[in-house]
């Protein structure tokens, strides 16, 4: 574990291979969410959260549960029903206890409950950090990190287009362009300028 | 082989089972007590989330009337929705009289001069930025409809003069063009006011009269011929007090631009009845010069001219004059 290696994880997940516009994960709310910059922010915070503390269970549940068990190939089933339970726990008790915190971040969590992105990370996380032979410390705190910059580059996206979008609202675009149809236009541009980061080489 | 299939089974019945037992558990410990009152509220309000109220959207609305526990203002939904969510507070509604919202301008295209071609973005609010609009006339409308794109109710108009036109019997009173539209010259107002001033220029009357041909020219004959004392000058400009208008029209009759707007379609007719002395006492209060007549003869109303003001019933000593026709209403001799 060393420092180039995280920073080189960090700029990956955000940059490189953006969950939304490289890896195509998560393009439901990506279209669905941005439609103003608040609540792009509010989402992609639940984004960031929900991704983290998902990291961090399916890391427990896949090298203590599933590895022992050599059942690891229900990993996808097992990580579905960690996260959604997981989202709901955390959903009641950020209700219960903070009705403010609740009130912003709150109405997006069922939203992404199961979403694919979430899920991603957590199987890219096993792909990448926890059948590749490093040590039990090395791959929980990459798998943390991964999981956190992977909800920042989601949240980047988001915001990225939630102000383009709010640009597109007051130019005259042709009628039955309008709404979905130059969104998508717009996500794939936004898609190709990202791949311009492809060419990124760390450490 | 089987062993593998016995155990996956095994371990996800297990999970499953144990999470949902902690989220049941979960749901019990960290229960939010929830009003079903709320949700009902919620049912029967309009649903568009406008924000006239005062409070954030209609959930906001609905937790604020269950706490309170009586039903406050809503203005797009008006006394039938007040009624039934004052059925289900166990309340009375709350008093609410409906307002619409009322365009202070009338210069389209053909009466308004432009001084510039604006070609930005098509929204007022941007248009604004540019110079003050592409109207000669700085106070004016800008035409590009950012109160028909906020309206939730679709009752704002756009027509070919590039004239807002409001449709009284959707408009429920929100309020969002009048705060959208960056020339504030929209106003909410009783719905019972017909009587409106179509002009918000400040302008001097010669420059004002220069730029838009409606435009109100600061000549005080509203002023001076208004039987309520409800118009006054403004920097300029005639303004309505609407708590004192009765909706007569004379204004809107003596207005030599065309600046005031009565929106009462047919108004009753002023009949002098065989009564009449021909003391003379209308002819001098009507504002229209609608009666003429022989002093000691009966009198007689053109009924083209006359307006229905009805300042001559109050004026004729020996009360022979009664009013007939179209508002519905009757004043008779007595």
């Amino acid at each position: 574990m060393d420092l180039g290696q995280l920073l080189a994880i960090v700029v990956g997940a955000i940059f490189v291979s953006n969950f939304v516009l490289a890896r195509f994960l998560g393009l439901c709310p990506f279209v669905g969410v941005s439609k103003d910059s608040e609540s792009a922010l509010g989402m992609g915070m639940a984004v960031i959260f929900v991704m983290t503390m998902a990291s961090l269970v399916t890391w427990f549940v896949y090298n203590y549960v599933l590895v022992p068990l050599e059942i690891t190939y229900l990993r996808t089933i097992a990580f579905i029903l960690v996260i959604a339970a997981l989202v709901q726990f955390v959903e009641m008790v950020i209700e219960k206890t903070s009705p403010t915190l609740h009130k912003s971040l709150g109405i997006y969590l069922p939203l992404i409950t199961t979403n694919c992105a979430v899920l991603g990370v957590a199987v890219v996380n096993v792909d990448s950090f926890m059948s590749t032979g490093l040590s039990r410390n090395a791959s929980f705190i990459y798998t943390l990190v991964h999981g956190f910059a992977a909800g920042l580059g989601f949240t980047l996206a988001l915001i990225l287009m939630a102000a383009i979008r709010e640009r597109l609202d007051l130019i005259d675009v042709p009628e039955s362009m309008r709404g979905i149809p130059i969104t998508f236009i717009v996500a794939g541009l936004m898609a190709i300028a990202f791949l311009g980061f492809s060419g990124l080489k760390i450490g | 082989m089987e062993s593998v299939v016995v155990r996956s089974i095994i371990v996800l019945s297990a999970m499953a089972a144990l999470f949902g037992v902690i989220l049941a558990i979960a749901s019990k410990v960290f229960a939010v007590h929830r009003d079903p009152k709320v949700e009902k509220v919620v049912d029967v309000l309009p649903g568009a989330n406008c924000g006239a109220c005062g409070y954030p959207g209609c959930q906001g609305y609905a937790e604020a009337a269950v706490k309170a526990g009586v039903a406050p203002v809503c203005p797009p939904g008006g006394t039938d929705v007040a009624e039934r969510v004052a059925e289900i507070l166990g309340s009375k509604a709350g008093e609410h009289v409906p307002v619409v919202a009322v365009v202070h301008c009338a210069g389209g295209l053909s009466n308004a001069q432009q001084r510039l071609d604006y070609e930005g973005i098509h929204d007022c609010r941007a248009a604004i930025l540019v110079g003050g609009g592409a109207k000669a006339c700085i106070f004016g409308c800008l035409s590009l409809g950012t109160c028909k794109a906020v309206c939730p109710f679709d009752a704002v108009e756009l027509d070919s003069e590039g004239l807002v036109h409001i449709d009284v019997k959707k408009c429920t009173g929100c309020g969002n063009c009048v705060e959208a539209c960056p020339v504030n010259i929209i106003e909410l107002v009783s719905k019972d006011m017909k009587v409106h001033i179509r002009c918000s220029s400040h302008d001097k009357g010669k420059k004002a009269k220069s730029v838009c041909a409606v435009a109100c020219i600061a000549c005080q004959l509203c002023v001076k011929k208004c039987p309520s004392d409800a118009i006054h000058m403004e920097e300029d400009l005639a303004v309505i007090d609407y708590t004192k208008c009765t909706n007569c029209g004379i204004c809107a009759a003596v207005c030599p631009t065309g600046a005031i707007i009565d929106d009462i379609k047919a108004r009753p007719k002023a009949v002098i009845g065989t009564k009449c002395e021909g003391l003379g006492k209308c002819v001098e209060v009507c504002p229209v010069k609608a009666i003429s007549g022989e002093p000691g003869e009966r009198h007689e109303i053109d009924r083209v001219k006359c307006i229905g003001c009805g300042l001559c019933l109050d004026a004729c000593p020996t009360k022979s004059i009664g009013m007939v026709g179209a508002l519905g209403h009757q004043r008779d001799r007595d």
